[in-house]
């Protein structure tokens, strides 16, 4: 058995969580080979052979996987897959677009968005958005498995030296063009990976009270939320969303400002360490997850808040 | 234009979910059942580009059980012009159903094929993408905006890092975000008018695919419970247990 790691990358360094998917699919084999798809991406095949648990690295370098089009990473995985036992990468959206692509092409069933490795055919995957865990076993011959990359933690990160190995390139595929990305930048840590993250629902009512959040944020060294419903009325870009259909965390302390708490929400979030909740309606089903809730309106809250942590001589970041 | 859409009939997204005593599943009996909310979006636009003049016509599919055609008679109170329900009993895998789907659209020879990036149940993510795969046709996951160009497709789509805009050429698939539109509800006319619109049954065991299963579910469980957290009187004795209880800050 070798299981091939479909490294993330953004074709000059890996993508953090690249070193949780690595963890997973070490935890399904020792042997595991990873393999980095782009163009010029000497330094991130280099950062993935240094990565202890990583035996080999597979290198393909092409113009036209530059972008990270599914429709041509497909191909040359496929062809790859050959030596392999199971196929992994992270379910975020660059896993969740591909891995299925190359699941159909082998005929295989995929396991999506697992959480824990039980054995190498067995797995465990929450369902109905996190309010049920399924025990999965998998019968195909080849498996292809992508990993919830909050639910296992990061690889070390030095002092392997691997060898890398070049491949050939599959052919273009020339229905499907790239023609822009729009990364939205920030100072501050990204949502994924955050060790706070401060949220804003609903309750807040516009985007400009989100600057409440920024403040405390900002303070705290947190990265910035929101449901589903602050994003929807146009309070905050959507790359802030957390839930069933946003992104997953699992932060130390997650705060929710004026979130009720809905089902998809609690999905992305009730698995953080610390949950504080803080809204003026004692029913509102955040509550029932949160750590600390506060019945308050957020708009008295939130600047008593920001005072408290003024007076404390030191915050941890 | 013709646009075929996918719909599933799934635990209406309002519902907290039981899951069975014996573990070997999530209660269903009794439970109030809708189609899943991505796929009211994916007939939504087809809807809307039809609209438009762009589309000449929508045809709705479902696959599943009888009461699966629900869902496809609620798209075509919507505004679709017919239904096909792929009759099958159980619980496929999105491998089959990607399979039935590609029987489809051979049959029925659409320019796209639209659906939800995601079924709530299951929440696999998987069944546009095999489809697209089995097809060789260009697939736009997550979209969240669709430009029709002649026979070319301009889509936005929602990625982790923020979005990324990609031109396809038809024909393609696209699995659609809950962001893309506004679904409309049906009127009371339109839904008697639907009851007049053609449904095709067909029955999956005539469409000669591989459905059987090949994961099996072991054993479904509740997740564990978060211990009850309490209630503070505060902000200062909010800020005071995060310092020196939780130790977060």
């Amino acid at each position: 058995m070798t299981v091939l790691l479909i490294a993330e990358h953004n074709n000059k360094e890996l993508r953090p969580f690249t070193l949780n998917a690595a963890t997973a699919a070490s935890q399904i084999d020792s042997d595991v080979h990873a393999v980095v798809i782009g163009q010029n991406t000497a330094d991130a095949a280099k950062q993935l052979s240094e990565l202890p648990v990583i035996k080999k690295v597979l290198s393909v370098e092409a113009a036209h996987y530059e972008n990270f089009t599914a429709e041509n990473f497909a191909p040359v995985i496929v062809k790859l897959a050959e030596n392999y036992s199971h196929i992994v990468c992270s379910a975020n959206t660059f896993g969740k677009n591909l891995m299925p692509r190359i699941a159909a092409h082998l005929d295989t069933s995929q396991v999506s968005d697992i959480i824990k490795v039980i054995s190498s055919d067995t797995f465990l995957r929450p369902i109905y958005a996190g309010n049920a865990f399924a025990t999965i076993k998998s019968n195909d011959a080849k498996k292809c498995v992508t990993i919830r990359p909050t639910s296992f933690d990061p690889c070390e990160s030095t002092g392997g030296s691997a060898p890398i190995e070049k491949v050939d390139a599959s052919e273009e595929f020339s229905n499907t063009k790239f023609i822009k990305r729009e990364e939205i930048k920030s100072d501050r840590p990204e949502l994924g990976t955050a060790r706070i993250v401060v949220s804003g629902g609903r309750g807040m009512q516009s985007g400009d009270n989100f600057k409440l959040i920024t403040e405390i944020a900002d303070k705290l060294g947190a990265a910035i939320g929101a449901s589903r419903a602050a994003v929807d009325a146009g309070y905050i870009s959507n790359d802030h969303q957390v839930g069933q259909t946003g992104k997953v965390v699992v932060p130390d302390l997650y705060i929710a400002v004026g979130i009720s708490g809905a089902i998809q929400h609690l999905a992305g979030m009730k698995e953080s360490k610390v949950i504080v909740a803080i809204n003026k309606d004692g029913e509102a089903p955040i509550f029932s997850v949160a750590d600390y809730g506060l019945e308050a309106d957020l708009f008295e809250a939130i600047p008593q808040f920001m005072e408290e942590l003024n007076k404390l001589n030191t915050i941890q970041k | 234009m013709k646009i075929l859409v996918a719909v599933k009939r799934v635990i209406d997204y309002n519902v907290q979910i039981r899951v069975k005593e014996d573990g070997t599943g999530v209660v269903t009996d009794n439970v109030k059942m809708s189609t899943n909310p991505p796929d009211d979006n994916a007939i939504e636009e087809a809807v809307k580009i039809k609209e438009a003049g762009k589309a000449t016509e929508v045809v709705a599919v479902t696959v599943g059980e009888d009461k699966a055609q629900e869902t496809v008679r609620k798209a075509l109170a919507v505004g679709a012009d017919r239904g096909i329900h792929v009759k099958v009993d159980g619980i496929l895998e999105p491998l089959a159903v990607s399979k039935i789907l590609q029987k489809i659209v051979v049959k029925e020879k659409p320019d796209l094929v639209f659906m939800g990036k995601q079924a709530i149940d299951d929440d696999c993510n998987q069944t546009g993408q095999m489809l697209s795969a089995l097809l060789n046709w260009p697939q736009a996951t997550f979209a969240s905006k669709i430009d029709i160009k002649d026979n070319k497709l301009e889509v936005t789509r929602e990625i982790d890092e923020g979005l990324e805009t990609i031109e396809i050429n038809v024909p393609a698939i696209v699995t659609c975000d809950l962001r893309l539109n506004e679904p409309r509800y049906a009127s009371l006319p339109n839904i008697m008018k639907a009851k007049k619109k053609p449904i095709e049954e067909i029955a999956a065991s005539d469409l000669g695919v591989d459905m059987s299963p090949r994961l099996e579910q072991l054993k479904v469980e509740e997740p564990p419970k978060r211990k009850a957290g309490i209630k503070v009187a505060n902000v200062a004795e909010l800020v005071q247990k995060l310092k020196n209880e939780a130790k977060v800050i």
